[in-house]
């Protein structure tokens, strides 16, 4: 039986989501330009909610788009059997655009380069700001969060997750043991 | 072993189908040559050979083996197709024409011959070309060719196609009693076929070739036959249609026997899926509803022999597409035990068993072979009829490893193989 | 969707696929399907990644298609064209391989005249092997984009899934790799198959083999049909006496408008291609863009090969 914590409840995960989107409408000068981007699949999720609070906070409907980087990972050879892939939805035109890219949770920094490696594919946004819900530390990259609603140092043998339970969305930190 | 000596086979299960023998005996040899079978009195000097626990039996014939030489040495030699043989017990071998140059004339069965006094280990007995070349077109000189030493013709491997050619082998034949052997695949219909035609050449994608192919050449022969008079024989019958030909002409009183070979009623065409060459030949493995047919044409005797159709190839031959392959199957080594699943499976006794392998196989070719009758050749095969074992292409003793019977279990080992008295072949001790 | 899973090393035949590694290689197609519609048409998937294009038979289509597939997943591409002259003689095979093996390729896709080639290929080298049509016997990515293609239209035909699509395959069954792997594929989605051709063109015991039913009049066989495939009827089958003349074969066989009026009346009309027009297929049928989908095809076989590129180089195929 493996060990969960949840280290943002339901509830907890909302209201982080609630200071998250008010701390980035608040930088917000050109929301004419503004596009919230989330990376497939738990950064999908978090962009879907925050674009609702943002919505309602700027008063306008801003675009949202959903970027799959399974095509883009560096790490082909090493991805579990049989990835889900889901197909990149940004039908929008970004050029020139302020993008807001949004992922779960912020760990080694390999999805973000790709999902930036991605998204140049569609075109050259004029900025890109990283928000993620958490960023739970043991970087590889030099990557670091614009907007993190959380801030932790989870070890490398635990997994910080974004699950759906019957209170909904909330984040877990499970013990794993990684096949190196 | 010295000639002149004496060897003495003591205790076996002595089966000697020709002579309605089966008990347990000793046989005595002399001089080459079978002595007495029974209790005989032992000259003091007598070598023994122990066969407590063995099945003591006459050599067997095989009466379909293609050696490869002269002309494909590449692929086999008298040397090498004989020592398989004397592995797998048997003594005597047709040795089939489709050499290079083809055996056709005289001089070339001189050679067979003269090779396999050589670098023979056991009896070889050339089939000579019915047609020049194997074209099926010119006959070649049966009577020069019998007196060179041939004992029946066939240009297996072909098939004379041409309705006036066979009519007149049949004919001419006649003249000596020679004993004609068919090949009988109708080219037309074979074209460009490579496996039997059915719902597995339907699923691999492998052109076929239908059991008519065969069964329509047989029952053309056995009007011919009919015409004629000759004696007539189907090599490496393979199918329910031919089988049933064969048998109605029997029952009309007409000179017309078969021989089938093990793979065709111990496989069906699934043994070709992932499209193994080793299951390649022709006539190809046929539908489980043929190998039905041939074990019914066994068990009531239609069926006179049972041969190998032993044909060695190099790998390169068979390591290839399998539309490219080259047809064939080696045989002499699997013969015995996968022939003894027809007693363990109840269709025959093994005194019927061995006796298609056997005096059968050597009256249709008339040689003095196959029985253990004091006075003839002491051409013995002594196996551990029930000796369970595991073929395995790797440790065959001739030079091809091209057996569809790859592992597969198997129950009859030979012990130890004499031809004319001479120990060719001893199982080796691990 | 997660149950969909991809086991496989090599992709052979659509025998013994199953209905969750079809649907696998449809929703990766759908991902690529959107690479192919942007602007930089390229992702960086497998960088890195040799493929080798081994065509023992010509075919510009499907050789072009594996090569825009590769090359869209920053693979390097590389086309070996071996004459089919010299594969006759049958040691060209055993001697690519060593040249093969040299290479050292990740996937190595194969188009061969003889059925089982691959197999044999597989058997003997350690690249993954994409069956690009053998003999008569299969071509998997063909009949995954014809599956595709299919899937794309069910809305149209007012169906979520495959269950009871009544597929009529018509034509030179015998010699047709199209036919037996989409008889295998439709069938394991759960479609009817049915073959539909001259007696001549229909192989033995095919009933059986493919569990399909086989009509041997047009009329008859797409009567009713949701989706009509067209095979291509080589010249050379009137010299080897399997139809007496291309006037005789498309008065009974060919797809006429008339004909395809029996069909369901959102019927699509498919054809592998090269079509040959006035001998399987009428003009106005194969230009009809209402009901033939045939463009679409190709465009979908690209993504399909991207779809199968990918799952062949993910670890979950190495089984």
């Amino acid at each position: 039986m493996e060990h969960e914590t949840t280290i943002l409840s339901a509830r907890e995960t909302l209201s982080t989501l609630d200071a998250l989107a008010a701390r980035l409408a608040g930088t917000i000068t050109r929301p004419d330009k503004r596009v919230v981007v989330g990376i497939r699949r738990g950064g999908a999720i978090v962009a879907q909610l925050l674009r609702d609070r943002l919505n309602h906070l700027l008063g306008r409907q801003l675009p949202l788009g959903f970027l799959d980087i399974s095509f883009y990972r560096d790490d082909l050879n090493t991805v579990g059997p049989n990835p889900v892939v889901a197909p990149t939805d940004l039908e929008m035109d970004i050029d020139d655009k302020r993008i807001v890219l949004v992922d779960d949770v912020l760990f080694t920094g390999r999805t973000i380069r790709a999902g930036l490696n991605a998204l140049f594919d569609y075109g050259r946004p004029e900025r890109v700001d990283l928000l993620v819900l958490v960023d739970r530390g043991c970087r590889q990259l030099p990557i670091q969060p614009d907007f993190a609603g959380l801030v932790m140092n989870a070890g490398r043998n635990e997994t910080v997750k974004l699950v759906t339970g019957p209170e909904g969305w909330k984040v877990v930190l499970k013990q794993v043991k990684r096949a190196s | 072993m010295e000639p002149g000596g004496c060897i003495l086979i003591k205790g076996g299960r002595v089966v000697d189908p020709a002579n309605n023998l089966d008990e347990t005996a000793d046989v005595l040899i002399e001089n080459g040559v079978i002595r007495a079978v029974g209790r005989p009195e032992v000259p003091s000097d007598c070598r023994i050979i122990d066969a407590d626990g063995l099945v003591v039996a006459p050599g067997l014939v095989d009466m379909h083996v293609h050696l490869r030489e002269p002309g494909y040495e590449y692929k086999g030699t008298i040397a090498s197709g004989t020592r398989s043989a004397a592995a797998g017990g048997v003594t005597s071998v047709a040795a089939m024409p489709n050499t290079r140059p083809v055996t056709d004339d005289p001089s070339v069965v001189g050679h067979v011959l003269d090779k396999a006094r050589v670098g023979g280990v056991v009896n070889v007995y050339p089939v000579g070309a019915i047609t020049k070349g194997l074209k099926g077109v010119e006959l070649t000189e049966f009577g020069l060719m019998l007196e060179a030493g041939c004992v029946a013709f066939s240009d297996d491997g072909a098939t004379v196609a041409d309705a006036g050619v066979m009519r007149r082998a049949l004919e001419y034949a006649r003249a000596f009693g020679a004993l004609i052997i068919q090949h009988a695949e109708d080219p037309s219909l074979v074209s460009e076929g490579c496996m039997n035609e059915g719902v597995t050449s339907s699923r691999l994608g492998l052109p076929g070739i239908p059991a008519e192919s065969e069964s329509i050449m047989v029952d053309r022969d056995i009007r011919l036959v009919q015409l004629t008079g000759g004696r007539y024989h189907v090599a490496h019958l393979s199918t329910a249609g031919a089988l049933e030909a064969v048998a109605g002409a029997q029952a009309k009183g007409l000179p017309v026997t078969c021989e089938v070979a093990p793979h065709h009623f111990s496989l069906t065409e699934e043994a070709v899926n992932g499209y193994d060459t080793y299951a390649k030949m022709a006539p190809p493995l046929r539908s489980e509803f043929d190998r039905k047919a041939l074990l019914e044409g066994l068990a009531r005797g239609t069926v006179s022999a049972i041969a190998t159709d032993h044909a060695p190839h190099d790998e390169d031959s068979k390591k290839v597409e399998f539309c490219c392959a080259a047809n064939g199957v080696v045989g002499l080594e699997t013969l015995l035990p996968v022939s003894l699943e027809l007693v363990a499976g109840g269709i025959m006794t093994l005194s019927q068993c061995l006796a298609l392998m056997t005096w059968k196989p050597a009256r249709l070719l008339g040689i003095q072979r196959g029985v253990l009758t004091p006075g003839f050749p002491a051409d013995v095969v002594l196996f551990d009829l029930m000796e369970a074992w595991q073929v395995d292409s790797g440790r065959l003793h001739g030079s091809a490893r091209n057996t569809p019977f790859h592992g597969r279990k198997v129950r009859g080992r030979v012990k130890k193989t004499l031809v004319s008295g001479k120990i060719v072949f001893e199982e080796e001790k691990y | 969707m997660s149950a969909n899973h991809w086991n496989r090393k090599h992709l052979l035949s659509m025998r013994d696929i199953g209905r969750g590694e079809i649907l696998s290689i449809l929703d990766t197609a759908a991902s690529f399907r959107e690479v192919n519609h942007r602007d930089i048409k390229k992702v960086p998937t497998l960088r890195g990644k040799t493929i080798i294009n081994l065509f023992y038979e010509n075919s510009t289509r499907t050789r072009t298609s594996f090569e825009l597939a590769g090359k869209r997943m920053s693979a390097d591409v590389i086309n070996m064209s071996v004459a089919s002259s010299s594969v006759k003689k049958g040691e060209t095979l055993i001697d690519t391989l060593a040249t093969l093996q040299a290479m050292n390729p990740d996937v190595v896709v194969v188009r061969h005249s003889e059925s089982g080639a691959q197999e044999f290929l597989a058997r003997n080298l350690n690249a993954a092997i994409i069956n690009a049509g053998d003999g008569r016997h299969a071509h998997p990515t063909q009949a995954l984009l014809d599956i595709l293609t299919i899937h794309d239209h069910l809305p149209n035909m007012g169906r979520e899934d495959f269950q009871g699509l009544k597929v009529a395959i018509c034509g030179d069954i015998l010699h047709s790799r199209v036919a037996r792997s989409n008889a295998q594929g439709l069938a394991t989605m759960g479609a009817e198959v049915r073959f539909v051709g001259p007696p001549t063109l229909i192989p033995a015991k095919v009933e059986e083999a493919f569990n399909v039913k086989v009509f041997h009049r047009m009329e008859e066989g797409i009567a009713g049909v949701n989706v009509v495939m067209m095979l291509r009827l080589q010249q050379e089958r009137m010299a080897k006496a399997y139809v007496p003349s291309i006037r005789e074969y498309f008065h009974y066989w060919g797809l006429t408008k008339q004909r395809l009026a029996l069909a369901s009346a959102t019927a699509i009309v498919m054809h592998p291609g090269p079509m040959n027009r006035g001998v399987e297929i009428a003009s106005e049928v194969a230009d009809d863009l209402e009901r033939s989908v045939i463009l679409k095809q190709v465009a979908n076989g690209l993504a399909i090969r991207m779809a199968v590129l990918y799952r062949l180089c993910t670890p979950g195929s190495r089984s």
